[in-house]
């Protein structure tokens, strides 16, 4: 029984047995009904060695292609600078828990200041949290707040070109949480302002959700959409990849309540959809709505500064039976590695990573063109990531390019393929991925 | 060594950076193209720092934290458990880190035949039918398993079930998401032995109960020695039994949740599993089910064909979507790392020794500390403060004098039943000597509570800050760095 993990030797669990007063491991049990104690083995693996464990994952891995991104939706291959795994692998930070005993934890809560600080910063609005488990959760918590913001409304929109992986969780929570979702039409790849103003209008709507960059990479004009939301007293909420904030009108400007999204683009790995981080950011007025961990600023009895979860007297620390959320645990590692992502990068690094996709991504949409195989789905501003429609047969397209190491242009509508490309693409990718084209 | 005071803000200067990106080869296209209207206008305030600065900064920050690798972490109920280096390995390995997770299946066959085999292991140990992995944290998994609950009776158009009996000692997250997930939560209460009452239980079932949420061993670390009639009751009228797998770990080996009943649980793979718990995530909370709950579980589902190969499915009767995507894979590829270094040899320890460290250290204190329940516990138990009520020293002076000691303190005023709890889980990977010297130190506070109370009252004295004046901070929120400059 000397496995490496458990320290006992056969004597000290005599000596411990002894203290407690018991013959066996098994009189530790003995309240168990009988009928259920687990007499047999599990049918499980027998156990590994390190050497065994390294050459399964390898060999398991070897099942798995790994290809040259050009898709987002959702997920975006962005640059990872090597100091970050680094640092963020310190046990210090690594291993330990949320941090209840600020005193022994300002490591944890410092970084989360920074975090907070930074979000806020490229959401324009002041408040964040703690970090939240994904994009499309932290919109659904954004709806909560929302709803419970305007007490008795119950009706909460959503715009159709919000990224369906977010409207698939914001639907099942608004289900649960009894609130009505109704959808905003698009219209040319925008959010429909006119209907958007005829379902406020119907009145009973707590909250407004839309989405910068869109599902089809389209960076909406968001003008006069705050004012008509706030005169309906709802809120107005903007689901926005932080990292295009450096370049593009942040949340505030556009006049929004809450932003919300996942910041897995700020240089995060894509790891098959996890983990990644989630934000969520609201306005002073709402502050006290926000849920998970907030951090603040404060004085130890010395008059040192120091850092404290604070606003902890809400949701299910009290009154926890009228919870607008359950969120206890996030993804507070990968808010450190956001935050040192940002201050690596700083505004001036942000940037080029937004003009270097806005390049790479510009350049293959008009070699898509010149191929005569491809037409604009829409005609719009656009970053990193754009919508084409092709007359060749999508499936024999991306057989193709997947036969040659390419992931690219998904399906999302009869015909309609959508590409990304961030800082990571080479001309020469993007020249070979758009010359196997002529190969179909 | 020096006391750091710095955030990165603070080291910022205009023009130093901390990055190299290629050099933009198609220039021709450019953001300047865009329309004004869409651009940023407002200043964005990032630090400019050079790389060295920030690797200084962080590693001078990660010294005024204290993790499981420091030292002795009693926490209870969060199982601070080692966390094993080479699921840390495992789960850096490329092969897995660069999968897009919309990639075709067959691109990902590892990485798929990773989740479905580590959610069969979990459903192994849990004498379940089959577990989805896409929860991101215990609280979410808790709420997709209610979730579950909620779409099994609308499915058979049981309509009325809107309410979840949650026991007096439960944790905190479980009425937090049943509320959240819409259902109404009716109370029950404990015995003086710290176990439900089940004569409390009774007249509360009826047609409008959907199921009971149940922590076992609870959070006392008290098995609910009545469980399977708790079980019979509860199916009898028609609801199902959720199982807050929070307290998992001392089950290992030794029973299976399934086997008591449970129809619905989540495990907290950062506790039970060993994965890092990361200064507070990320998790991964999956959640699994008896037979006929298989098809409520959320989308996408990960299976496997005939033939042996796996593939992504969404079913129209589940329950929804609660992730983007698959769930924190990383987190799978190290709890899965964990179970094949045990393997089924050893795994069936982890339940007795945790228990076996958890009386050891309960045995040794009850001189020095009330406990309020003499019973054989799990994995942790309660004390209710110090035996001695005479010194005024209270629980919260005591979890501050530990830290001076070079602990962390254990869970306290938790659970809620008692007014001074000290809630201490060893775990099964500290040892004797380890937990000799809690003992002793333990002993030795609570001596200093009688000889010099003040030392205690006013720990702890040797950290890196001292006590935080958290009044202010919640009256006069500063929450960001802006804010900070605002005070200056």
């Amino acid at each position: 029984m000397n496995y490496k993990y458990f320290p006992h030797t056969e004597a000290d669990i005599e000596q411990m047995l002894q203290r407690i007063g018991v013959q066996s491991l098994d009189d530790l049990y003995a309240e168990i009904p009988a009928s259920v104690v687990w007499k047999k083995e599990y049918a499980l693996p027998s156990s590994m060695s390190e050497l065994e464990i390294r050459n399964y994952f390898t060999e398991l891995g070897k099942k798995n292609c790994p290809l040259t991104i050009f898709v987002g939706a959702g997920a975006y291959d962005h640059y990872a600078p090597s100091v970050i795994p680094q640092l963020i692998s310190r046990s210090e930070f690594l291993t330990a828990y949320t941090p209840y005993q600020p005193e022994i934890s300002q490591g944890t809560l410092q970084y989360i200041f920074e975090f907070q600080s930074m979000m806020s910063e490229l959401t324009g609005l002041e408040c964040t949290n703690a970090s939240m488990y994904d994009g499309p959760t932290a919109t659904a918590e954004a709806m909560f707040m929302a709803v419970a913001s305007a007490k008795k409304k119950k009706k909460v929109l959503i715009s159709e070109t919000v990224n369906p992986n977010v409207m698939r969780v914001v639907r099942t929570y608004a289900f649960y949480h009894g609130i009505t979702l109704e959808t905003i039409a698009e219209k040319d790849g925008c959010t429909d302002k006119a209907e958007m103003e005829r379902l406020l209008q119907a009145g009973e709507v707590a909250g407004v959700i839309a989405a910068s960059p869109n599902k089809y990479g389209i960076i909406e004009d968001f003008t006069g959409f705050a004012e008509a939301v706030h005169a309906q007293k709802a809120l107005f909420i903007l689901n926005a990849d932080p990292s295009t904030l450096a370049v593009l009108k942040s949340p505030a400007e556009w006049g929004a309540d809450i932003a919300c999204g996942d910041a897995q683009t700020l240089g995060m790995p894509l790891n098959f959809g996890g983990p990644y981080v989630g934000y969520l950011s609201c306005t002073k007025e709402l502050v006290r709505k926000l849920p998970g961990r907030i951090v603040g600023a404060t004085k130890d009895v010395d008059g040192k500064r120091a850092f404290v979860l604070t606003l902890q007297a809400r949701e299910q620390h009290i009154r926890r039976e009228k919870a607008n959320s359950n969120i206890c645990s996030n993804q507070s590692l990968m808010a450190l590695y956001v935050t040192i992502y940002l201050s690596l990068m700083g505004k001036q690094g942000l940037r080029e990573v937004n003009e270097l996709s806005y390049s790479g991504a510009h350049y293959l949409y008009e070699q898509l063109l010149a191929t005569g195989k491809f037409t604009p789905a829409f005609n719009k501003p656009f970053l990193k990531e754009f919508a084409v429609r092709t007359t060749l047969c999508p499936k024999t397209l991306q057989e193709k390019w997947k036969e040659n190491g390419f992931f690219a242009g998904i399906e999302i509508a009869d015909g309609v393929l959508l590409f990304s490309v961030t800082e990571k693409r080479t001309k020469e990718e993007i020249d070979r991925l758009v010359a196997l084209i002529k190969e179909v | 060594m020096k006391y750091y005071d710095k955030l990165i803000f603070e080291l910022s200067k205009e023009g130093r950076r901390g990055y190299t990106l290629p050099e933009n080869r198609l220039k021709q296209y450019s953001m300047e193209e865009l329309p004004a209207s869409l651009k940023r206008e407002k200043e964005l305030m990032l630090p400019e720092v050079s790389e060295f600065d920030v690797v200084r900064h962080y590693t001078n920050v990660s010294n005024k934290n204290f993790g499981v690798d420091t030292g002795f972490y009693p926490l209870g109920s969060c199982t601070m458990k080692y966390n094993p280096k080479l699921n840390e390995e495992m789960a850096a390995l490329p092969a897995f880190t660069s999968l897009h997770p919309l990639q075709p299946e067959d691109t990902v066959q590892g990485a798929l035949e990773l989740y479905y085999r580590f959610a069969h292991a979990l459903a192994e140990v849990s004498g379940l039918a089959e577990f989805t992995l896409n929860p991101f944290a215990g609280a979410h998994g808790e709420l997709t398993g209610l979730m579950v609950m909620r779409q099994y009776h609308i499915q058979r158009g049981d309509l009325k079930r809107t309410k979840v009996i949650v026991p007096n000692s439960a944790h905190g997250t479980n009425p937090a998401s049943a509320a959240v997930c819409g259902l109404e939560i009716v109370e029950v209460k404990s015995k003086e032995n710290g176990r439900i009452d089940v004569e409390d239980l009774k007249p509360l079932l009826d047609d409008t109960i959907a199921g009971i949420m149940m922590t076992n061993p609870n959070t006392l670390g008290l098995f609910e020695t009545e469980i399977l009639e708790i079980a019979q009751l509860v199916h009898a009228c028609g609801g199902l039994l959720y199982y807050d797998g929070a307290n998992l770990n001392p089950l290992l080996g030794k029973c299976r949740p399934g086997d008591m009943g449970f129809d619905i649980m989540h495990i907290n793979v950062h506790k039970t599993f060993s994965t890092p718990h990361g200064g507070g995530g990320p998790g991964s909370g999956p959640v699994g089910v008896a037979p006929a709950l298989v098809d409520y579980l959320p989308n996408p589902h990960v299976k496997k064909r005939a033939d042996g190969v796996f593939y992504v499915e969404n079913g129209d009767k589940a329950s929804g979507s609660v992730s983007g995507f698959l769930g924190n894979f990383g987190v799978m590829v190290r709890g899965y790392t964990y179970i094949l270094s045990l393997g089924k040899e050893n795994i069936k320890m982890v339940g007795p020794l945790a228990t076996l460290n958890a009386n050891y250290i309960k045995e040794s204190l009850k001189e020095e500390y009330y406990l309020p329940i003499e019973d054989i516990c799990k994995h942790e138990f309660v004390f209710d403060g110090l035996a001695d009520k005479s010194t005024g020293v209270t629980t919260l002076d005591i979890a501050k004098r530990l830290l001076d000691y070079g602990y962390h303190a254990p869970t306290i005023y938790f659970p809620l039943l008692f007014h001074q709890s000290i809630m201490i889980e060893p775990t099964e990977t500290e040892s004797i000597e380890t937990l000799d010297e809690f003992i002793h130190v333990m002993k030795v506070v609570a001596q200093e509570a009688k000889d010099d109370p003040e030392s205690v009252r006013t720990a702890p004295h040797t950290t890196p800050v001292r006590r935080l004046d958290e009044t202010t901070a919640a009256k006069h929120p500063i929450l960001s760095y802006r804010d900070l400059l605002k005070e200056v």
